[in-house]
């Protein structure tokens, strides 16, 4: 008895109830298609969640000040901290990095200043002013849709030129052309020169919905910020790597240097904290797998039920073919062909109803991806993973009413009616 | 023979033979266990069938045929006894030995067709081929053969529902032969036919007794059809009934 033979009796008696075996397979259906479905959503969150770390910059390691610990652990000790003890950065320690560090694609300290007052004309708005480098752009990724990006010579004079982010800019101007247009500033008139292609929000602030003005410029016009001793503030320093290779490196000397800047002796403690992208990605990474296992799981359950009801009619299905059965087995057949029968027919229940499942979970991820709200990502894993567990639910749900009919005795055939 | 009336008809002398009986049963007993009550199905029944003989087995309803047939058949486990197959003790046997008799020593034919209702005469008939190994090929062949044997050549392709109760029939007693087993045993095979087409199956199981040799043992209410056998076996509450002063009436 081969297993195209056994494919073919499976068949006819799936067919010979076609509404039943139509149900049964529904279940399996919904259980795989919210397996495929929500496994998308969760990787589709992952990987906008990572397109965003990444997008903050390239190679990107971050100087903030004071100690802020990322982990991922359990989750009381998940998360970002608030920085326990803070001593500020400076632009001589921006400087500092830039001479000694060697082979880097751009060091770019920031200065940022929240709830900054912008004007253009009547239009007012209140977002955060970015003083910056030169090497800004480059090193946070920020390409210019408009217009140009400054000039070194425009950050050494304290030029008043300004960049606007995009949806600063049609906050301002609307429909207008913002390029060459005077705005105000804290106040201070500022000309228009550039404005910058949307990254939408990332972990660093969001770039749409800010003004980049040259770091010089910003000391003078909208935040002085000194320390006690009298250096120039800044509030987060970024600096970019040659390669993700180099990145170890990088954190290393910086760290090294920062040390050294803050006069840290040996044993104590840093006063600063290097982050690294990589850091970014594993802690959202970890929190997006919980929620992804977590989906799979609800998903799961639904496949679990839907194996539970194929069980369920199969061990109908056993006791209403009794007859047949022990007519099978009066003829010659032995226990493990009745058992590989049956076996067959589960398995090719619950796969028939994987194949849909699949469908339908794939459009209903296409479809949520659609509407934009949440980002879905359908993976070959996920429809590896739901066929295959769909063919497990058939075999362990299968099992056991299979083998209930394969241990029915020849004489069921003469008794049953 | 024709004139008999059924209470003229008692177990008959074994046949006088040298070689081994190929169906040897001693002490047979067989017990149903309903709750608290016991049925005593077979309270030791012993008998011997030699290789040729056509054998009727008789007795009033519940006196123990089908389950005495059915443990010939291998379709069903004695409470107790022996029973010796070939000389080969059938309690030995193991699952796979089993459903191999079944299939090959053995052709069973039910008092109710017993045949699958959504496959074709064909497809009924090669069952056992298949299960026995054959290509489909090879298996439809065969059983297209035997069904054009019994008869049926042009129904090759009818459901059950598609066919009389008396080709319903036949295609069992076609499945039963396809195997080329060496016993036949049929349970009642007439019993849900008319007597003109009962007769005609008989006269198809006599044929193929006559012309192949085949053991027959067949269970039946009919004193007609128990008088075309040459040895009746009569069962009465679970046990062989000698009766020889009635014999001599
Ligand atoms: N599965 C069973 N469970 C309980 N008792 C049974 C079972 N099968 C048969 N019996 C009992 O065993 C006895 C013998 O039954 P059996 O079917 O062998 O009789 P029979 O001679 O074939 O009768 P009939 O001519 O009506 O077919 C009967 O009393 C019957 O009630
Ligand atoms: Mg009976």
């Amino acid at each position: 008895m081969n297993f195209l033979r056994n494919f073919g009796i499976a068949i006819d008696a799936l067919l010979a109830n076609k509404l039943r075996s139509g149900l049964t397979m529904l279940g399996i259906v919904i259980g795989v298609a919210s397996v495929v479905a929500l496994l998308s959503i969760g990787n589709g969150v992952q990987q906008s969640i990572n397109s965003q770390i990444t997008s903050i910059g390239t190679n990107l390691v971050t100087v903030v000040p004071g100690q802020v610990r990322i982990a991922a652990g359990p989750p009381t000790n998940q998360g970002i901290r608030a920085p326990t003890q803070t001593r500020p950065l400076t632009d001589a320690d921006a400087n500092a990095i830039r001479e000694r560090v060697p082979n880097l694609l751009g060091v770019a300290p920031e200065l940022t200043s929240n709830n900054v007052t912008v004007a253009f004309q009547r239009e007012k708005i209140l977002i955060t002013a970015r003083g910056v480098t030169v090497d800004y752009n480059r090193v946070r990724n920020l390409e210019i849709a408009q217009g140009r990006w400054f000039d070194a010579a425009e950050d050494e004079r304290a030029s008043r030129v300004a960049i606007l982010g995009s949806d600063a800019a049609d906050a301002l101007f609307g429909g207008l052309n913002p390029i060459g247009q005077t705005i105000r500033i804290s106040n201070a008139p500022f000309t228009v020169i550039g404005v910058t292609v949307p990254v939408g929000a990332g972990f660093a602030g969001n770039p749409d919905t800010s003004v980049f003005v040259p770091l010089q410029t910003a000391y003078r016009t909208i935040s002085n910020a000194r320390t006690a001793t009298g250096a120039r503030r800044v509030s987060v320093i970024y600096i970019s790597a040659l390669s993700s290779d180099d990145i170890p490196r990088v954190e290393r000397e910086v760290t090294q240097v920062m040390r050294q800047q803050h006069a840290i002796r040996e044993g104590e403690e840093d006063d600063f904290t290097v982050l690294t992208q990589q850091q970014f990605l594993s802690l959202a990474g970890s929190i997006t797998g919980i929620l992804t296992l977590f989906l799979g799981s609800i998903a799961g359950i639904s496949l679990l039920v839907g194996g539970i009801g194929i069980m369920n009619i199969m061990l109908v299905s056993v006791t209403e073919r009794t007859m047949e059965i022990g007519l099978r087995k009066a003829v010659g057949a032995k226990k493990r062909t009745i058992l590989m029968q049956f076996l067959v027919e589960t398995v090719t229940l619950s796969l028939i109803g994987g194949t849909f499942g699949i469908l339908l979970g794939v459009g209903a991820a296409l479809l949520v991806g659609a509407t934009g709200i949440i980002a879905t990502t359908i993976t070959l894993e996920s429809i590896v993973l739901a066929v295959s567990f769909s063919l497990a639910v058939g075999l362990f749900f299968g099992i056991y009413p299979a083998n209930r009919a394969a241990n029915l005795q020849p004489i069921e055939a003469v008794r049953y009616e | 023979m024709g004139e008999f009336n059924s209470t003229y008809l008692t177990t008959s002398p074994e046949p006088q033979r040298d070689d081994p009986p190929i169906i040897e049963a001693k002490n047979l007993t067989k017990v149903y266990k309903m709750g608290e009550t016991e049925v005593h199905a077979l309270r030791g029944v012993s008998l011997r069938v030699w290789k040729g003989e056509m054998v009727s087995v008789i007795g009033q309803s519940g006196s123990g045929k089908s389950t005495l047939l059915a443990i010939l058949g291998a379709l069903d486990v004695p409470t107790s006894g022996s029973y010796r197959l070939d000389g080969r003790e059938v309690a030995s046997l193991n699952d796979d030995q089993l459903a191999e008799i079944r299939n090959q020593r053995i052709g069973f034919v039910f008092q109710k067709f017993n045949l699958l209702p959504r496959n074709t005469a064909l497809a009924n008939v090669a069952l056992p081929l298949a299960y026995a190994g054959l290509s489909n090929r090879e298996a439809n062949r065969r059983a297209a053969e035997v069904l054009r044997l019994v008869g049926l050549g042009d129904r090759l392709d009818h459901r059950p529902n598609q066919l009389s109760g008396g080709q319903q029939q036949r295609v069992a007693i076609a499945r039963a032969l396809v195997n080329q087993p060496s016993i036949i045993l049929a349970d009642e095979p007439t019993g849900n036919l008319d007597s003109a087409t009962g007769k005609e199956i008989m006269e198809l199981f006599r044929t193929l007794h006559r012309e192949r040799g085949i053991t027959l043992i067949i269970v039946t209410h009919d004193p007609n059809i128990a008088a075309q056998s040459e040895r009746i076996i009569r069962l009465k509450d679970g046990l062989i009934e000698y009766a020889e002063e009635v014999q001599t009436a």
